[in-house]
């Protein structure tokens, strides 16, 4: 079954739009999910890595920091609903393996990696909340690599904007955006933002 | 933010630098404990060591520290360097620059060295120790080490004892642990005690049971009798006898007072072979966290020096 295909589709916003994830400058555009809407988003992809993995054995998620850490705690809630089964979630923090570390204008800062489980012959699900160019699932799956050698990688995020760079694609997706490069997607949860939702800004000029 | 390109030493750094430094090290331990120990950030850096004094641990734990962070290590002592045939540490380190490496970890017996250094040239400098100045590092994985073990640093009580005098270690612990809010208490025999130490923020105390009656930690310093036979070094015996950290004196102090040591340890002369390898001993915990703390500093430094100013986006 191709997953990506029950995600709702949102038509692309105007292209002379800029935006950048996190900066005060932003306006906000549209909003695009509520809280229900994400609650609903992670029932269903829940869900689906049950039905894809049959169960929860040898199932373990692992949230790359730092909202895809909150997200991978709720699907662990989802599952626990559905199942009634707990599955080990880990924290992943992929600065040590970017790319871009040398070209990136604010220096990111160095959190900690928590994996307290054993990830050989496992099935990962790796979560983020917005899938963009790839790098940071690229940086995210030599990190894996370092920690064992999981039976399969798989990746969930709840946010598909388009513009891959690598040839990267999700298992299961949220919500499909196909959004103009000077747009930004940013989720907001209440573990980091104070509320659950997820916007479209747009910024007043284009420095990236 | 850290925005310095070089680690010269602690008095210049903010308090918020600080903790910078000690979360960044706290994230870098993780990598130590893993079966791959390594991580990819420094990949294609060049890390060259320069120690004009002879040093096997800093060395080795810069030089491990380097390596899980994937950068190339060079190490260069001064016995087989070019030092002898008169070059000036100016010169050697604008060679060293010319050969493209990114950072030089120096140590070096005159103060100010490593300051120097980092004026003259545009890659990065991290001070291993400069004659009695500062050595940075150290300070950086003593306090790292007390906060791990007892949650913070601000209001604790920490005596430093031994050679005050001629110590790096101890003018940057006094740094370092003023800033974070601790108190310090230095304890050596008169002569060891610098004038003005005072003015650095630290309390001093001539007798040893005094700086260990309320301490929380006790950071004890080796005696470096290699490195002054004057008079104001009293003999090693009678050193031992008055301020000897021994078990028998321990009693008298916190049940848990932590008790460090930079290393290498005199056994029987500035502290007592079982103390040092006793329950409040953290001596190895401090060499394990020297290489979180290093790859931290190398990484900051780096990060900081790397002048491009192209801007990507975070998103992914």
């Amino acid at each position: 079954m191709n997953v990506s295909c029950l995600a709702e589709i949102t038509p692309p916003l105007a292209p002379h739009l800029a935006g950048r994830r996190g900066k005060p400058s932003m306006k906000e555009k549209t909003r695009l999910l509520d809280k229900e809407g994400i609650g609903r988003i992670l029932m269903r992809i829940a869900h689906e890595i049950l039905e894809k993995n049959k169960g929860t054995e040898n199932l373990c998620l692992i949230g790359i920091r730092n909202r895809g850490v909150y997200l991978a705690q709720r699907l662990a809630g989802c599952i626990k609903k559905i199942e009634d089964k707990d599955v080990s979630v880990g924290i992943l923090d992929i600065t040590l393996y970017r790319d871009d570390l040398t070209l990136i204008g604010q220096k990111p800062v160095v959190h900690k990696t928590e994996i307290g489980f054993d990830i050989d012959e496992k099935n990962v699900v790796l979560v983020d909340d917005v899938l963009y160019t790839g790098r940071t699932v690229r940086a995210a799956l030599d990190a894996l690599m370092d920690f064992g050698r999981p039976k399969t990688i798989q990746l969930a995020a709840l946010i598909d904007r388009g513009h891959r760079e690598l040839p990267v694609r999700a298992d299961y997706v949220g919500k499909n955006i196909p959004t103009s490069k000077a747009e930004a997607v940013e989720v907001h949860l209440e573990d980091t933002d104070g509320k659950d939702e997820v916007v479209i800004v747009e910024k007043d000029s284009v420095d990236a | 933010m850290w925005t310095r390109k070089d680690l010269l030493g602690l008095e210049e750094l903010s308090k918020e630098e600080l903790e910078l430094i000690l979360s960044t090290a706290e994230s870098f331990k993780e990598v130590s404990t893993r079966e791959i120990k390594k991580v990819p950030a420094l990949r294609g850096k060049t890390v060259v060591n320069l120690f004009y004094e002879p040093s096997t641990r800093t060395r080795v734990s810069f030089e491990v520290a380097a390596k899980r962070l994937s950068a190339d290590v060079i190490n260069i002592a001064v016995e087989s360097s070019s030092v002898k045939k008169g070059e000036t540490l100016v010169d050697t380190g604008s060679n060293i620059e010319a050969l493209k490496a990114d950072i030089i970890v120096v140590r070096h017996n005159s103060s100010g060295a490593a300051a120097m250094l980092a004026r003259h040239l545009n890659i990065s400098v991290v001070n291993a120790g400069d004659g009695w100045h500062e050595h940075p590092t150290q300070a950086l994985l003593d306090i790292f080490t007390l906060k791990e073990k007892l949650g913070h640093i601000s209001g604790l009580k920490v005596s430093i004892v031994g050679d005050i005098a001629h110590s790096r270690v101890a003018r940057s612990n006094i740094w370092g642990l003023t800033k974070l809010g601790a108190s310090v208490t230095v304890c050596a025999p008169k002569l060891l005690i610098p004038p003005a130490i005072e003015q650095m923020g630290a309390k001093v105390a001539y007798d040893i049971d005094e700086a260990l009656s309320s301490a929380d930690a006790v950071n004890v310093l080796r005696m470096q009798f290699e490195r002054d036979s004057e008079a104001a070094f009293p003999q090693q015996l009678e050193y031992f006898k008055d301020f000897g950290i021994t078990s028998e004196r321990l009693k008298k102090a916190k049940k848990d007072i932590i008790l460090m040591h930079p290393g290498p340890i005199n056994r029987g002369i500035e502290i007592e072979s079982s103390v040092a390898d006793g329950t409040n001993s953290v001596i190895l915990e401090q060499v394990t966290n020297g290489i979180a703390v290093r790859m931290a500093v190398l990484f900051l430094v780096a990060q900081a020096n790397d002048k491009s100013q192209s801007v990507k986006d975070s998103e992914s």
